[in-house]
């Protein structure tokens, strides 16, 4: 639910590209990743890991963590601090982080 | 590797930017730290790029704004060393400084730390504040600042202060659908604050500043709403709806965008990790590191200056930095005492008109969300922690802040405390019947930002002595 002032979406020879959830966003060299998603808009950022609601960027200066998400495969990234780089690819995190699925040993077979 | 210098300034807004290029000055060697990519601090955001670039932006933002061009300025003509996305981490009372650059952590050391760490927006706990959709008015102005970004949809602007006013008109004027203004501010705060005018009117730019935006934003036909209570913010999985009462109307709007505020507060997070004594501002409800007419903390080679030695606006801060650099240089041997005062003299003189209009301001625009009724709201954003929860902890026993993160993890989520140290104080002191000052504060550690193992990793420590032990 944000937009440009001006309508236009990038800065002429400036454009950069970001891909949140997956969608295109053009962005501007001064754009916090952030701002990018809030263009996007996909609704929410995080989900938050005691109950799984939804939130969103709230302060932009870096001191309330709403904006945490995944940047390139990296979990809990401040995204309002962070400046757009072209071809970043930025996912919302869900919940707590699911825990790397444990190793089973092989199991040894009698040939 | 460590690097030494004389004087490490810790942020680049108004009073780091004075502080470190007037120090410079003086001789001494500077390095300026700051975590946003280019100079200006918070209130002066991307100025650098909006007066080469975007003169609409600057016309939106004011000539308060462009002057911090001025600051950013002097600082890449001086001496100064200025490492930009530089993330403090942690300040040792010894003067080395802990800090994450370009996915590696490093430590510097100096001979004196200029703090100079600004302002956060007060935390706002209402219900429905965790709703996607409601954001602070800061936050706002940020995306204005940095990005030429607006709300898209009907925004409503609620709280008190200065800067909610400001974000009104300057939404309208950048062509946001400003659905009203809610103020918390009764009319009586107006009038029962006349006493302090005598006094503001020798700040009275800030005076006529003030009354031109109440004329721009009534003059473009949004709504003003004073001595407003009750607010909520609705909504399923997003804002849709702000309700409250205002002269015993109950008022409902449906919105696109909540924007908050309640005045700011110090960021004493840095000087919290360091333990600096703090003492409590009655008026305006926060705390703030004590320190002397030069900004010198309760630790010896530690300075404050600026909104993070106590809320004074940037105009102020700009002096303040000014002052905690002279002092320095007398200290560390570059100027006699007798230089430094007489070098403060103009300074003290010019920085009075901008501190006579804060008397006003700190009286008409108290806090009002400091300790919210209903149980159900969310205290502690990050853990999800209500001001039921406080409350029965202190019924169980809990004595304070510190007790309160064991019985409920309250503060101890990403956060820090940052957005409910002074909220958890309040109830606590509310539900013990006793004052914030004898409730007390988190106690803050390093590291006071997230950092990585892959940054630790990167440290060189062949040449760190063992770091300070805390308890």
């Amino acid at each position: 639910m944000f937009r440009r002032r001006d309508g236009s979406p990038a800065i002429e020879g400036e454009s950069i590209t970001i891909y949140v959830e997956d969608a295109p966003v053009t962005c501007r060299p001064t754009d916090s990743v952030a701002a990018a998603v809030l263009l996007a808009n996909p609704g929410y950022t995080r989900r938050t890991p005691v109950t799984n609601a939804p939130r969103a960027p709230y302060c932009m200066m870096g001191a309330c963590f709403e904006c945490l998400m995944e940047i390139d495969g990296i979990e809990n990234q401040q995204t309002c601090m962070i400046p757009v780089r072209d071809g970043m690819r930025v996912q919302r995190q869900n919940g707590a982080p699911a825990l790397p699925e444990t190793a089973q040993p092989e199991e040894t077979t009698d040939d | 590797m460590t690097d030494a210098v004389d004087l490490i300034v810790v942020g680049a807004g108004p009073a780091g930017l004075s502080a470190a290029v007037l120090a410079s000055e003086h001789g001494l060697s500077v390095l300026l730290l700051d975590e946003q990519g280019a100079p200006g601090g918070q209130i002066y955001r991307n100025i650098e790029h909006n007066t080469a670039n975007d003169p609409e932006t600057c016309a939106i933002l004011g000539p308060e704004y462009i002057h911090g061009a001025s600051l950013a300025a002097a600082c890449r003509q001086s001496s100064v060393t200025y490492t930009p996305d530089a993330t403090v981490w942690r300040i040792d009372p010894n003067g080395a400084v802990t800090y994450s650059t370009d996915g590696a952590a490093r430590t510097a050391r100096a001979r004196r730390v200029i703090l100079a760490t600004g302002a956060m927006e007060r935390p706002v706990p209402i219900p429905g504040w965790t709703l996607p959709g409601v954001m602070t008015a800061g936050a706002a102005q940020t995306l204005l600042k940095s990005s030429a970004i607006l709300p898209a949809g009907r925004v409503v602007v609620a709280g008190a202060g200065p800067l909610a006013m400001l974000v009104t008109q300057q939404l309208i004027a950048a062509g946001a659908n400003v659905a009203a203004l809610l103020e918390t501010t009764r009319k009586r705060d107006y009038i029962g604050n006349a006493l302090s005018l005598p006094q503001a009117l020798s700040g009275q730019e800030y005076l006529r500043r003030g009354l031109a935006m109440r004329r721009a934003i009534r003059a473009s036909g949004v709504p003003i709403h004073s001595g407003v209570t009750g607010l909520e913010a609705h909504g399923a999985g997003r804002v849709s709806s702000v309700r409250c009462r205002a002269d015993g109307n109950r008022i409902a709007i449906d919105i696109d965008t909540l924007l908050l505020h309640d005045g700011v507060v110090p960021n004493v997070q840095a000087t919290r990790q360091l333990g600096c004594i703090h003492e409590w501002n009655e008026r305006q409800r926060y705390w703030r590191p004590l320190r002397d007419e030069w900004g010198a903390s309760s630790i010896d080679v530690i300075a404050v200056a600026g909104d993070g030695a106590g809320i004074s606006g940037a105009r102020a801060a700009e002096f303040y930095g000014r002052l905690a650099a002279l002092d320095a240089a007398h200290r560390l041997g570059r100027i006699s005492r007798d230089d430094r005062d007489s070098a403060a003299r103009p300074i003290r003189s010019a920085m009075r008109p901008h501190l006579a209009i804060r008397p006003l301001l700190d009286g008409v625009f108290a806090p009002s969300f400091t300790t919210p009724d209903a149980d159900d709201t969310i205290i502690c954003r990050c853990e999800e922690v209500t001001a039921g929860d406080i409350r029965a902890a202190v019924s169980q026993g809990a004595m304070g802040p510190n007790q309160l993160k064991a019985f409920t993890r309250c503060g101890m989520g990403p956060c820090q405390g940052r957005n409910c140290g002074l909220t958890a104080a309040e109830l606590i002191a509310e539900s013990q019947g006793v004052t914030v000052p004898e409730v007390g504060y988190f106690r803050l550690r390093p590291p006071i930002k997230p950092v990585t193992l892959g940054e630790l990793a990167a440290m060189d420590l062949s040449e760190t002595e063992p770091y300070a032990k805390y308890d």
